[in-house]
This record gives structure tokens, C-alpha cells and sequence, in this order.
């Protein structure tokens, strides 16, 4: 009887439909316009009304990539012909490139804070899924005392505000002088994302049956041996999809970041906001500079998109 | 190595004949993980639990002087971290109550026959995996009084979202649901989808209302889920920092978590934000509590 629908049914249906596809536009109307603004030009970004049409161009990721200075003069017209393509967007804008005594050109600071980001995420999700593979193993596969205990000890020590534990770790860092370096902000996320990814991958190995690793045993392996050769395949997917877990908490991590470095080791999410200063921020570049910063996770969302039930509820609810 | 040994059925020569023992092999699995988190996590807590103690300032030289209980008597006494709490707790309300509506209305909506559900699904979880200082800053634009998208869509002239005292905290609350209904979504979608539909079918078969089949039928069986999410994001939401602190400079967005930074880090009130630490410390610890005790339950079905 349910396939029967009444006319009725079939209305509410349809209402449904166009009530999900409004939500849908909602939602991604500000991801959409981070993206639109990151390809106009400067003085199309704060038009009433907003500027929808318009010929894109990529002058805001020059202008993200490079330092740049008010122009004083207008380039004389064989300066501007002199210039590379890139570099006349620059004066377009009324700003100019900023180059060094050797001429050359000066970098802003947003590729190395991207950098920073890349080398503390990466490192710091390896490490996390890695110890936290091991330590799941143990207390899927071993009697542990104490094991609920445990593992609610591991799981709040995520809960821990950042800001409560930035306070003491800045002190100790202060001493021996991690503050501003990337083993700093590695050790940091390591922490964070251990708890997270001992309880996914507990239940990651859970699901493994038990008999794969004893017909092994029984095979002559060692315990060591059916961990690495049969467990670890086996647990594969488990283990791609908590590392992307992982990388995208460290890759957006802002509170720690904020307070423990300022320089040398910030990444990008402290960095970008601290561009917006006050009076009126060109926000084609800060943009630009948030949308190169969002496709990895878009990305990786996507790839992601079966197991986002499970992570999000630290691996109690399967699908 | 020693695959070429014969086995015997009986496990302790066997681990005893190659390789280590389970025992030593737990061990070196859980242990460095365990004294990993303690040197990280719970050394620093006791450390900063003997500062709050103290009227220690990280910024001069002058040793630390054992207070006693002053700095927490200062604190319970001091109306401004009240008002902190009470800011604290109206963005909490006002943000999960957002979030549990929109969530779960959008899961209700989305419990159908829908056409590209599943991609429709991936892109409205989109916010949440996004990184709430970087994405949340953007909101300045679309909150813009001049220039910002949000007043033209809704033709509200120059309306002062973040710029009016009384309206910032709502604006951000608005942020964080727009970035954590899909989480609340999500979750009811795994509740929702798992009622059996034989109980719609009956309660068709005895005529029974649409509100009766959604108060008897759909919410109790959600509810548990329905749980999860709310627990969870009351914690984040009460220990709520990157948005407010990026997207307003307001004193009526100033939750707890932003004036325990400004004492640490700004005034550099070291024992007297670790005292604060400690205050908020218990409160999550006991959310988390409750946020684990249902995780468990939802497990065992």
C-alpha cells in the first residue's frame, strides 16, 4: 500500500523537494560567494547590488601570492609594457609589486603559512593514525583493566577546551622553547587527534573478525606478524578515512594555532583573519586566499562522504 | 622469520616460542599512547592546577606567591565572569536550539523520495567540515551593513548585524548553526532512517494522525540519536571560541572561552586564568560525561 500514493502524498512530496533544493542554495550561497569574490576584481567585491555577472579574472591570487605596495605614480606606458602579464594586474589595481635589491620578486607570507599548515597537518595525522592503530588494536583484540575507564580517559582529553590547555602548554613550551615552531603545533594536534582516532579505529577493528588473525596464528604467524599482515589491510579503508578525519581537524585548527605561534611556524587559519585589519580589506584577496584554503577539505568531504556518520560520532554510530 | 615453526595449539608455548607475548605486545600498544596523553595533556593540567593557586603574571619576573583559594573566591564573586557564563549560556541555547530545528527539519525533509539525495546530502554537510575561523571571517562581508549580501537579500536597508550590541550574539549564533544544523542532519538522518517502516504502515492502518505518528512513532526513536547531537553540540557550543572571537569585538559576544584567552594571553593574569581554566575544565568534564554515557547506550543496540 505504501507504493500507492494519493495525489495528495505526491504534492507533499514534491513540496519536499523544492523545500530541500531552497536549503541547498542557502547553505552554499556564502561557499559559493567566498568563491565568486575570489575571481572579481577589486571593485566589484562590495557592489550594492552584488555583482553575479562578470568577467573572472585571477588577479586576486596574484595579489594573495605577492607582496605589494601603493603605487605612488602611475608605471610610465614602457613600464607597464615591460611588465609581465601578472604584474600589470598589480598595477591595475593601483598597487605594485614589491621586488627585492636583486629585482626579485618578494612573496607574500600566505605560501609559507600554506605551507606551515601542510607540514603540521600531515605530519601530526601520521603520527595520530599512527599510535592510534596500535593502541585500538590493543584494546579490541586484548583484556585491558579498567578498558571503559580508559577510554574515557582518552576521549576527554579531545573534550579539553583548547584554550584551557594552551595556557599551561604555552608555559612549558616557554621553557624549552617550542613556542612558534612546528613540532610546537605537531605535538598539539598529535594530542587532539590521538583520543579521536583510537576510538574510530577501535571501531574500525572491531569489525574485523577475530578468526582472520587465529587461522594465522594457527598458520605459525606471530601475533606481530597477523597485526601487520593481516590486520592492517584488512583495516585499510578504516584507516584512510580517519587519517582525512585527522588532516582536516588539524588542516582547520584555530585556537591553538593563535596562541602558540605568531611567525615563523603560524599557519593559515590564525593568518587569514589577521589580514582583515580595520578599515575596508580587499576582500578579492582574502578570498582567494580562503577559497585555496578550502578545496583540500571540499575534497576530501567528498571523498569522505560514507563515513562522515561514523567519524562524527567518534565511531558509535555504523552505517 | 619464524613462520617455519611447527605450532602447537597450546598459546602459551606458542608466544612463548616466537615472538612476544600478548601481554607485551598490548602493552607496547597502549602504553605510549596512554603516557603520550599524560605528559601532553594531563602534566600540563596539574601544572596550570598548582598556578591557579598563585598570583604568578607570565609576563614579569616575579616569582610566583602561593594565594590559596583567593583567585577562585575572586572569580565566583566577580559579576563580570558571570555575565561571561550568562553570555556564554544564552549563545549555547540560542545556537543549539537553531541547529536542532534546521537539523533535524532538513533530515525530516530530506527522509523522502528525494531525487540526488545522496549528493544533495554531501554538499549540505559542506559548512561543518569547513574551518570555522577562516569560513566564519567571510560571514564579516555577507554581515557588511554597507555591502553585504545578506542585507540586499532580505532587503533590510543597512542593518546593523555585528555593529549592534544586542544583535552580535545572534548574528554569530547564526553562523555556528548555519556551519552545525548539517551535523545535527546528519545524525537524525541515521535515526530517522532506521525506523522500520512497518510501524508507519500500522499506524496508517489505524488511521492515526500525522502529529500522533511523529510524537509516538518518529521522535522516540530518534531520540536517541537526536541525543547525541544535542549533547555534543552543547559542548561545542559552550566551549564556543574561533567564531565570536574572529567575527565580533563586541563585550555581549565575549563567551567564556575568549575572556579566559584575553586574561591568559592579553592581561597575562597567569593564575588567575588557570583558576578560570579549571572552573570551565569541570563543567565540559561533566557535559563529557554525559555526552559518553550516551555514545555507549546508542552503541549497544
Amino acid at each position: 500500500m505504501a507504493a500507492v500514493q494519493t495525489s495528495g502524498e505526491r504534492a507533499l512530496n514534491r513540496l519536499a523537494i523544492v523545500a530541500v533544493l531552497v536549503i541547498t542554495m542557502i547553505f552554499l550561497a556564502p561557499i559559493y560567494w567566498i568563491v565568486a569574490t575570489s575571481f572579481k576584481p577589486r571593485n566589484l567585491a562590495t557592489t550594492i547590488p552584488p555583482t553575479v555577472v562578470f568577467t573572472p579574472e585571477i588577479s586576486p591570487f596574484v595579489k594573495l601570492m605577492t607582496k605589494r605596495s601603493q603605487l605612488r605614480e602611475q608605471p610610465t606606458p614602457e613600464e607597464y609594457a615591460a611588465a609581465p602579464w601578472w604584474e600589470r594586474m598589480v598595477f591595475d589595481g593601483g598597487e605594485k609589486v614589491v621586488r627585492d635589491g636583486k629585482d626579485q620578486v618578494q612573496w607574500s607570507a600566505y605560501p609559507s603559512r600554506f605551507l606551515n599548515s601542510l607540514i603540521i597537518a600531515v605530519t601530526s595525522t601520521v603520527l595520530a593514525v599512527g599510535m592510534g592503530t596500535f593502541t585500538a588494536y590493543g584494546f579490541s583484540r586484548f583484556k585491558v583493566k579498567g578498558e571503559g575507564d580508559l577510554l574515557f580517559f582518552i576521549l576527554s582529553t579531545r573534550m579539553l577546551p583548547p584554550v584551557v590547555v594552551a595556557i599551561p602548554m604555552f608555559l612549558m613550551y616557554r621553557i624549552v622553547g617550542l613556542t612558534d615552531t612546528h613540532i610546537g603545533l605537531i605535538i598539539l594536534y598529535t594530542a587532539f587527534n590521538l583520543s579521536f582516532s583510537v576510538w574510530l579505529m577501535k571501531g574500525f577493528i572491531d569489525e574485523i573478525p577475530k578468526e582472520y588473525e587465529e587461522a594465522a596464528l594457527v598458520d605459525g604467524y606471530t601475533r606481530m606478524q597477523a597485526f601487520f599482515k593481516i590486520v592492517l589491510p584488512e583495516a585499510a579503508t578504516g584507516i584512510a578515512a580517519t587519517a582525512v578525519f585527522c588532516f582536516i581537524t588539524a588542516w582547520n585548527e584555530y585556537a591553538f594555532a593563535l596562541m602558540m605561534t605568531n611567525r615563523r611556524a603560524q599557519t593559515a587559519p590564525p593568518f587569514i583573519p589577521s589580514q582583515v585589519g580595520s578599515g575596508l580589506p580587499d576582500w578579492t584577496v582574502i578570498a582567494a586566499g580562503t577559497f585555496l584554503f578550502l578545496l583540500p577539505v571540499a575534497f576530501f568531504t567528498f571523498l569522505l562522504r560514507n563515513h562522515l556518520l561514523r567519524g562524527m560520532s567518534f565511531g558509535a554510530i555504523r552505517k | 622469520m619464524a613462520t617455519a615453526v611447527i605450532s602447537t595449539l597450546d598459546p602459551k608455548s606458542r608466544a612463548a616460542a616466537r615472538g612476544m607475548s600478548d601481554i607485551a605486545i598490548r602493552n607496547l600498544f597502549i602504553v605510549p599512547t596512554i603516557l603520550f596523553l599524560i605528559v601532553f595533556n594531563i602534566f600540563p593540567l596539574l601544572y596550570s592546577l598548582g598556578y591557579s593557586f598563585t598570583d604568578f603574571r607570565a609576563s614579569t619576573n616575579a616569582p610566583a606567591n602561593f594565594v590559596g583559594l583567593q583567585n577562585y573566591r575572586e572569580l565566583l564573586n566577580d559579576p563580570y565572569i558571570w555575565n561571561n557564563f550568562v553570555v556564554t549560556a544564552k549563545y549555547v541555547i540560542v545556537s543549539v536550539v537553531g541547529q536542532v530545528i534546521v537539523g533535524f527539519g532538513t533530515a525530516m525533509l530530506l527522509n523522502r523520495d528525494i531525487p540526488f539525495k545522496g549528493l544533495i546530502t554531501t554538499l549540505l554537510l559542506l559548512p561543518m567540515m569547513l574551518s570555522m575561523a577562516v569560513v566564519g571571517l567571510f560571514w564579516k562581508l555577507l554581515y557588511d551593513p554597507s555591502w553585504g549580501v545578506i542585507n540586499w537579500a532580505l532587503g533590510l536597508g543597512k542593518f546593523q548585524w555585528l555593529g549592534d550590541p544586542d544583535m552580535a550574539l545572534y548574528a554569530v549564533a547564526i553562523t555556528d548553526i548555519w556551519m552545525w544544523a548539517p551535523f545535527v542532519m546528519l545524525l537524525s538522518l541515521a535515526g530517522l532512517s532506521a525506523v522500520p517502516k512497518h510501524l508507519y504502515e500500522a499506524a496508517a492502518i489505524d488511521r492515526a494522525g500525522p502529529l500522533y505518528t511523529f510524537f509516538r512513532i518518529t521522535l522516540p526513536l530518534v531520540a536517541p540519536i537526536l541525543m547525541i547531537a544535542i549533547i555534543f553540540r552543547t559542548m561545542e557550543a559552550f566551549k564556543t571560541f574561533d567564531l565570536a572571537y574572529v567575527l565580533s569585538t563586541q563585550p555581549s559576544t565575549e563567551v567564556i572561552s575568549i575572556r579566559l584567552y584575553k586574561m591568559a594571553f592579553q592581561e597575562w593574569q597567569t593564575g588567575r586564568s588557570c583558576a578560570l581554566a579549571y572552573i570551565v575544565l569541570i563543567m565540559v568534564l561533566a557535559i563529557t560525561n554525559i555526552y559518553v554515557k550516551y555514545l555507549n547506550k546508542v552503541k549497544e543496540r
